[in-house]
């Protein structure tokens, strides 16, 4: 069994991410499957920044705390990090910039000379780096060179002579750690929730991206906007997250698929418009990319804190769809499924996600297939056109403007069928419940949809319960744990599936919570939806995901198996 | 088509003698005039408008409409004009919609000189909520919110568009419905970002023709040069004698002409495979 953890460190702007999806790159080429995770400050240049690389030859969902390898390019990274370091670890690091003499083995490379001696800039130091990390691995000279030519296109010719410098300073100098054997299977995407999510957007028929930045979300306007003219999408960065709700309402009233993307702060100020899209039944696809809250709370650090505040969002009483993918795969699949939800029953889609998710790299297939534009029902017909036709399953049929002798009215205010404002008791509670009739549509609909995932043995009496991204640090800690263990992975938030989960908490013995929070808010919707009340948790709100070691000792805990 | 074809069926809520009538009716002349000069189809024209006795002009055509948010009506205009570039869209704002609630997005589309145009009915008042200041509310005038007078000083809504690159600005006046109607239709002809400030008398709470009907003259019978700024500032300026019409009007490329060339999102096609995006990440 292969399997590889390292960690390179060094300050912002010193390449450490960029260098770190290259590593994952280059395992992933491998046949390897990989993880990347990047943490990070809320600064550009200075701090501190590390990501920890996981490579395996079978499908891993996770990161470890501990690592056999520090790569460093300062000293700060070796002091922070030493103590994650396994008993035979070493520390990789420039010898311009930092020092170490043990307890583990040092392993000195002269990143900052090279840099120098091929007339390059600071950054380039990160290449040295990989070359010496993948010699260390033992992976051919060859396939690092591929992966950095992709990179860096015409710019790659510095960075090459350095990986080369890099490769061989490491197999002269150091012992290596491993020999990395390729694996052949199909190749799989490395990809990031950001990336793979705004993939099943476009496949979904998602015309424009609009977006104000905000961590962790700016993940997906850093892919879409190079990626735009490529994907045939159009993406837009007005002048604050209240002009971004109500454009996309706009831009959906006339036809165009539009999905938004945001954090909890710019949600907050979408919410007058996320009402509306409730009231006047305009669908849109809202991202919201958790981080540590309240207020700005921690902005590059992970959280799923968010929970309750987006199933309680807008005034008012309308259907929402809500969906929380765990990985990238699901990213892709439920993204697009939100999409074609929201203009299926024309009412907003939520697409909860958070910075694990969004910002991390990940080995995972990623079938195109399962994505396609599900038509919406469109008015036809001579009669005069109503917006808001009152039907048997509430959805109306619907136009744009543009089409030839509809008059397509949408409005803010209730109202009739028109689209006229209406003020009559009768009238008023008649759309109300013509709204809340696409509830039991949609509900209807997810029925014959993945609404929850069953992991791990399905007959065992012990469940583990969560949502998100938190599914990645579960499963590895499920294969640590030894016992028969199931978890339930809750995908559907809203409307909730309380058919699956009712059936499966109903035949548990014993319910374990595990979530990124403090207040169990999966748990209290469970209770709402369900009646159950699950008594154990494993509750966090650090910013950091789970680590799946630790994380097993819980469950061990949690169920008397200690 | 003739203005009665935009009469809609909903009941009109608005005072007796409100100046919002004159309004509504030369919009619908303008409506009628763009079809029948086949500058638009009937189809393609979208009105839009905030929250206040203004927005009510939407339930009283019958034509496309977007009823927004309160100070939200130019983010969907520019949604529909990005979805779809061949509407005409024409935007309806209170002076407490535009420059109070949403003064930020009424800066921005004109910097970037959206295609759309903007009419403020600007009557100094909050009047649906039954009076209270507005970011133009003249000193000194009590109100609910302003017991003793209100002490700030009001904003000049031309300067404002001026300084923020509005390539069409000009004022209006409800007490002269026939030079508004022809603005209007100046406004909504030229190609960028109209806008029009209309001052309106709220019949309840403000009623300030008698008072403002002297000092009213038309700028562009007096030889102004609307190309020239320094001019438009100063005529803008001017308070003893309030000029109407156009005080600024120039050619400057569109936001969605740079954003979308000839491009109709809302007619593409999506892409039929994301094969080649996928690749990228292998």
């Amino acid at each position: 069994m292969q399997e590889v953890s390292l960690l390179i460190g060094g300050q912002a702007g010193d390449g450490m991410m960029r260098a770190a999806e290259l590593i994952g790159r280059i395992f992933n080429r491998l046949g390897l499957y990989a993880f990347v995770i990047n943490d990070y400050g809320s600064l550009i240049r200075g701090g501190h920044n590390f990501c920890k690389i996981r490579a395996a030859d079978r499908q891993i969902w996770h990161h470890r705390e501990s690592v056999e390898l520090i790569a460093a390019v300062n000293q700060d990274t070796i002091a922070r990090h030493q103590k994650e370091l396994t008993g035979d670890g070493r520390v990789l690091y420039d010898e311009g910039a930092a020092k170490y003499e043990g307890p583990h083995e040092p392993l000195p490379i002269p990143l900052t000379t090279m840099v120098q001696e091929v007339g390059g800039i600071s950054i380039m130091k990160n290449s040295a780096m990989i070359g010496a990390i993948a010699s260390l691995y033992g992976v051919p000279l060859s396939v690092v060179e591929e992966v950095i030519n992709r990179a860096y296109g015409e710019k790659a010719a510095k960075n090459i002579e350095l990986v080369k410098r890099g490769y061989e300073f490491a197999a002269k100098n150091f012992k290596p750690i491993l020999k990395v054997e390729p694996v052949k299977r199909d190749p799989t995407p490395l990809i990031s929730g950001a990336e793979s999510l705004a993939l099943g957007a476009v496949k979904a028929g998602m015309k424009l991206y609009i977006t104000y930045p905000m961590t962790p979300s700016t993940a997906i306007l850093n892919y879409l906007g190079p990626a735009q003219d490529e994907l045939g999408i159009l993406l837009i960065h007005p002048e604050n997250e209240i002009a971004v709700a109500n454009m996309a309402l706009g831009a959906a009233y006339a036809g165009v698929r539009t999905m938004v993307g945001t954090a909890g702060g710019g949600f907050a100020l979408m919410q007058e418009a996320f009402s509306m899209a409730g009231q006047a039944e305009i669908p849109v696809v809202f991202v919201v990319g958790q981080r540590v809250a309240p207020a700005v709370g921690a902005p590059t650090y992970t959280a799923q804190a968010d929970l309750k505040f987006l199933l309680n969002a807008g005034h008012g009483e309308f259907p929402r769809i809500a969906v929380a993918p765990g990985d990238p795969e699901e990213a892709f699949v439920k993204t697009g499924e939100a999409m074609n939800l929201a203009w299926k029953y024309q009412s907003p889609a939520i697409v909860l996600v958070d910075k694990h998710l969004l910002e991390s790299y990940m080995s995972i297939g990623i079938d195109e297939n399962k994505v396609a534009v599900e038509p919406p029902e469109f008015a036809m017909g001579q009669e005069e056109y109503r917006r808001y036709r009152f039907t048997a399953s509430g959805v109306s049929p619907l136009a744009f403007p543009g089409q030839k002798g509809a008059v397509v009215k949408v409005t803010s205010y209730e109202h009739d069928e028109y689209g006229y404002a209406e003020e009559t008791a009768d009238g008023i509670q008649k759309m109300q419940e013509k709204r809340l009739r696409k509830l039991s549509s949609i509900i209807l609909d997810l029925k014959g949809r993945e609404t929850v995932k069953i992991h791990g043995d399905p007959a065992a009496e012990n469940l583990v319960v969560a949502w998100g991204s938190t599914k990645g640090a579960i499963l590895e800690a499920m294969s640590l744990v030894n016992r028969p263990l199931k978890f339930l992975q809750i995908i559907y938030l809203s409307p909730f599936p309380e058919w699956e989960v009712s059936r499966h908490l109903s035949k548990a013995r014993d319910v374990l919570l595990v979530e990124g929070n403090l207040t169990g808010q999966l748990g209290s919707l469970i209770t709402e939806q369900t009646g159950f009340r699950i008594k154990k948790a494993v509750l966090k709100n650090d910013g950091r995901p789970f680590d799946p070691v630790s994380l097993a000792e819980k469950i061990k805990e949690a169920f008397g198996w200690k | 088509m003739e203005m009665r074809d935009f009469d809609s069926p909903a009941k009109n809520t608005w005072c007796p003698g409100c100046n919002n009538f004159g309004i509504l009716a030369a919009v619908k002349q303008v409506l009628a005039e763009l079809v029948n000069s086949g500058e638009a189809r009937p189809e393609e024209i979208v009105i839009l408008s905030g929250v206040g006795c203004h927005g009510k002009i939407s339930d009283y055509i019958r034509v496309n409409s977007f009823y927004c948010l309160h100070g939200r009506t130019v983010p969907p205009a520019m949604g529909i004009k990005v979805a779809n570039q061949r509407l005409k869209i024409i935007a309806f704002s209170g002076d407490g919609d535009a420059y109070a609630e949403g003064i930020s997005h009424v800066v921005h589309a004109a910097r970037r000189n959206l295609n759309m145009t903007l009419v403020v009915h600007d009557n100094e008042v909050f009047a649906l909520t039954t009076s209270q200041v507005t970011p133009t509310t003249k000193r000194g005038f009590r109100t609910k919110s302003a017991p003793k007078g209100s002490f700030e000083a009001p904003l000049n809504p031309l300067h404002l568009m001026l300084s923020c690159g509005a390539t069409f600005v000009a004022r209006g006046f409800s007490g002269d419905p026939r030079h508004l109607r022809s603005i209007l239709m100046e406004a909504v002809r030229h190609r960028g970002f109209s806008f029009i400030d209309v001052i309106q008398e709220c019949v309840t709470f403000n009623p300030i023709k008698e008072k403002y009907l002297p000092k009213i003259y038309d700028l562009n019978k007096e030889g102004h040069d609307v190309t020239n700024f320094s001019a438009a500032w100063e005529r803008a300026s001017e308070v003893e004698r309030i000029p109407i019409g156009i005080f600024y009007r120039v050619e400057r490329e569109t936001y969605e002409k740079q954003l979308l060339g000839e491009r109709i999102l809302a007619e593409e096609k999506p892409i039929p495979s994301i094969k080649k995006a996928l690749q990228e990440f292998i």
